[in-house]
């Protein structure tokens, strides 16, 4: 029961400044928020204690192929129709597109100059001289293909883009702490505490919001399109023969507000185009007055007002029988900007604040409860040395608070119910070691020596039992999401905690005691 | 003045664990074929994780519901299959079959019930899970419990003979029988939750066996020639107080979180209950102890055993 001087103190100072960790948490925001930075850590609590939305969000990956695929084949029309080279049979297939050259000598020209669409990946591939897209020439049929790894970084492009255009709709709903982050390779994890109805967020989010201005076309008929042209449909259902070129898009807005038109009481948009897109904006009205525009948002037409004067000064309003509210959200999905492609919603889960609540108040008052009956149960088994035990514990689910605040990890439901198991397990630890000094005792030990070999021999059966657990909550933080993995969490944390505090602390106390007293026999 | 301490198991037991095999075996043969055609004839109630669909807990603003009201108006919505279940007075909770048409279609489950039970009601918690979604979790599910007991086997080979590790393995996927035939004679819903009370009776029910099994190690070095029942009882009846005593500590900790813990966490405190309260120990002593009979420890030592020499508890 030798224990230095210096030893003991490490021991106690260690404990206590994992426990003073925790003491952020118990501080009003006003004294929380005085702190340095340095200790302005503390626990989260989970969505299931302090209600709010969990999303989770995927890019459409099709989407991006398929546009990706699109993309490369314009570009191939346009680079050989630039280089003023002979083609036919220009053919889109998936991720392959494929085009024969006219003229045999101008395919190393053609390779040449398609060669140059193709760019070095970045991101994780970066200096790796993969390129995105690979190109291979038999007899004059070039084929041009997308690699898996160049669609990989498309989407985690789009999701990356998608995070920022998410975060700024989100912000608009002037929610407190938000949580958005990049979830995998092709999924947004959107985490708003205290909305508990998403359904606002979810139509905000569930749109594209891709914004046109375009002319409608006067000379060709729903039934017989043009080819330049597309048939799209009204919110009241009305088909509209609309001209594909785009006069101006969303990207070439700097502002969107809604406003209460004062001459007709209507709500609209109004918006402002920045210097290129006003200027685009006034030449197209310009040569087009009398003929009707159209405005387009995710193809459909919002409204396709007539030009009655060139509208040159980059400044406009969208008018389309809208509400206070649909005309604040266009506004808002005009301001953040067009997502690169849309995104589903595949996993929803909102706790209510009052659910929340309710869930907060049965985890302490379980812990509570658990925590006594374990207590009162030790100090009944082993009287002096249950009190020991209980102390230690005590200091146990003071560090995992501390440690858990260290980290700034999220406080589950079920990570209470971590917690309040870790007590019950905790003391197991004690358990172990106090039934070995007995057994020690009733070989015919002396105090020092029982209290000696029970620590020693305990503590090797202690590291085996509490080790197995700890794999089966390592995996289980692996596996689980959300609230699980917050049991894992706390579970995990509690065992180290257990180890530690049974190979250090309940030794330390014992050992105070056996120097203070100098028993003769051991009151176990 | 010396207040007696409380002993829940007297200091020198002699009881024949082994012997009782021949009761425990059968017994569990049994509970175990049981489980299995429980979960063949009811199978387990999968929750939303892993089936999906969506999930709405909602309170009413009366003070009492009018459940067969709800249940009216919400099959005028022609959304599949609707259960209706009441907690208290006024609570409900609405589970919701998942909707053909993947992931997007899943959100008109919500607009459509928020629109048809209106303000009388307020929202404690929605949950939807879209296919894709629980496809996956319920692929983690199955792969974190079957990495948990091979990293579990692999510790236990490092840290003690192959023949531990085994039997320690036939116990523990005991265990786990016995619970999932639980939940599916109860029905409670299998859910991710499940899945982490699944993992802790593991965690929890080999730290009781490694306990046993570590004390059963330290008398095969003492004790050369002891026979091998004796040893392993000797084992199991030393640590008997230390088995009996924990259990109850951890029961109490989880009769707490049962009947205080709220309704967010009961059905994980009924799966942890029964899995360590009823099974897990009785497991350890009952069947992992008795399994090295016939695994094989200690073998190369048996054939000049004579019971020359009883342990004294322990020798100093």
């Amino acid at each position: 029961m030798h224990l230095s001087t210096w030893r003991a103190f490490a021991i106690i100072v260690f404990s206590a400044m994992l426990c003073a960790l925790a003491v952020p948490n118990l501080l009003a925001p006003a004294t929380f928020d005085a702190l340095p930075s340095a200790l302005k850590r503390k626990m989260v609590l989970g969505l299931d204690l302090q209600g709010g939305s969990h999303l989770l969000l995927q890019v459409d990956a099709d989407f991006v192929r398929k546009e990706k695929g699109e993309n490369l084949r314009d570009d191939v029309r346009r680079v050989l129709r630039d280089a003023k080279i002979g083609y036919t049979n220009l053919a889109l297939q998936g991720l392959t597109t494929s085009v024969r050259i006219r003229e045999e000598k101008d395919v190393p020209e053609a390779l040449r100059k398609l060669r140059e669409l193709s760019q070095p990946l970045a991101g994780v591939f970066a200096g790796s001289n993969i390129q995105d897209i690979e190109i291979n020439e038999n007899g004059g049929l070039i084929r041009l293909t997308i690699s898996n790894a160049g669609i990989i970084q498309r989407v985690g492009q789009s999701v990356e883009q998608s995070i920022e255009i998410v975060r700024k709709r989100v912000d608009e709903l002037g929610t407190v702490e938000p949580s958005i982050q990049r979830q995998g390779l092709d999924r947004i994890l959107v985490q708003v505490p205290g909305l508990d109805n998403p359904k606002r967020l979810i139509d905000l989010i569930g749109q594209t919001a891709k914004l046109t201005f375009r002319m409608v076309d006067l000379t060709s008929s729903v039934q017989n399109p043009s080819p330049d042209s597309e048939v799209l449909p009204s919110n009241e259902g009305q088909q509209y023969v609309i001209e594909k070129r785009v006069v101006v898009a969303g990207e070439d807005l700097i502002d969107a507000q809604p406003q209460n038109d004062s001459r007709s009481g209507e709500w609209v948009v109004s918006f402002r185009f920045n210097s290129a897109g006003a200027r685009r904006f006034a030449n197209a009205t310009r040569d087009n007055v009398g003929r009707p525009f159209a405005i387009v948002l995710d193809n459909k037409v919002i409204s396709a007002p007539t030009i009655r004067e060139p509208i040159i000064g980059g400044a406009g309003q969208i008018s389309g029988s809208f509400t206070a509210q649909t005309a604040n959200d266009l506004a808002i999905l005009l301001r953040a900007g067009a997502l690169p492609a849309p995104l589903t919603v595949i996993e929803e889960r909102t706790v209510g604040a009052g659910l929340g609540e309710d869930s907060i108040q049965a985890g302490i008052k379980a812990a509570w409860i658990g925590s006594i009956f374990v207590i009162v149960f030790m100090f009944v088994t082993y009287g002096l040395f249950g009190l020991f035990a209980n102390i230690a514990v005590a200091v146990n689910v003071g560090m995992i608070l501390g440690i858990l605040s260290l980290l700034g990890a999220t406080l589950t439901l079920p990570g209470i119910a971590g917690i309040v198991l870790t007590v019950g397990i905790a003391v197991d630890s004690n358990v172990l070691i106090y039934e070995r000094i007995r057994e020690e005792v009733r070989g015919g030990r002396s105090a020092l020596s029982a209290l000696n070999a029970g620590f020693d021999r305990a503590l090797a059966t202690i590291l085996d039992s509490n080790l197995t657990t700890f794999i089966a909550a390592v995996v289980l933080f692996y596996v689980g999401t959300g609230p699980v993995r917050g049991f894992a969490v706390t579970f995990g944390i509690g065992i180290l905690t257990t180890l530690f505090t049974a190979f250090t602390f309940t030794r330390l106390l014992v050992a105070l005691w056996y120097h203070w007293w100098r028993p003769k026999t051991l009151p176990i | 003045m010396r207040i007696p301490l409380l002993r829940l198991v007297p200091d020198e037991t002699k009881i024949d664990f082994v012997q009782f095999r021949r009761f425990s075996f059968p017994l569990s043969a049994i509970l175990s074929l049981l489980a299995v055609f429980a979960f063949y004839h009811y199978g387990l109630n999968l929750g939303i994780d892993f089936k999906g669909g969506t999930i709405i807990e909602v309170q009413s603003k009366a003070p009492k519901v009018d459940i067969a009201g709800m249940r009216a108006t919400l099959e005028k919505l022609e959304l599949g299959e609707v259960q209706l279940q009441q907690f208290g007075a006024n609570e409900v909770l609405i589970r919701v079959a998942q909707q053909p048409g993947g992931d997007a279609a899943q959100q008109v489950v919500v607009t459509k019930v928020r629109a048809a039970l209106g303000d009388g009601v307020e929202y404690r918690r929605v949950e939807v899970v879209g296919p894709r979604v629980s496809a996956e979790l319920l692929g983690y599910g199955i792969i974190g419990l079957g990495l948990a007991i091979i990293g579990i086997l692999i510790y236990l080979w490092f840290r003690f003979e192959w023949q531990f590790a085994l039997g320690a393995m036939i116990a523990n996927i005991h265990d786990i029988v016995l619970t999932i035939g639980f939940m599916a004679v109860t029905q409670i819903d299998f859910d991710l939750t499940s899945v982490a009370a699944l993992l802790t009776i593991l965690g929890y029910s080999l730290n009781d066996t490694v306990v046993i099994f570590d004390r059963i190690r330290e008398l095969l070095r003492k004790y050369k020639r002891l026979p091998m029942k004796e040893l392993l009882n000797e084992g199991v009846n030393q640590t008997l107080s230390r088995s009996v005593i924990t259990h109850v500590t951890v029961t109490l900790a989880l009769i707490a979180l049962l009947v205080w813990g709220g309704r967010a966490i009961h059905g994980f405190a009924a799966v942890m209950t029964f899995g360590v309260v009823l099974v897990g120990t009785y497991t350890s002593i009952f069947i992992a102890a008795p399994m090295l009979m016939y695994l094989g420890v200690g073998a190369h030592r048996e054939q000049n055993s004579t019971s020359d020499n009883t342990p004294a508890r322990v020798t100093p």
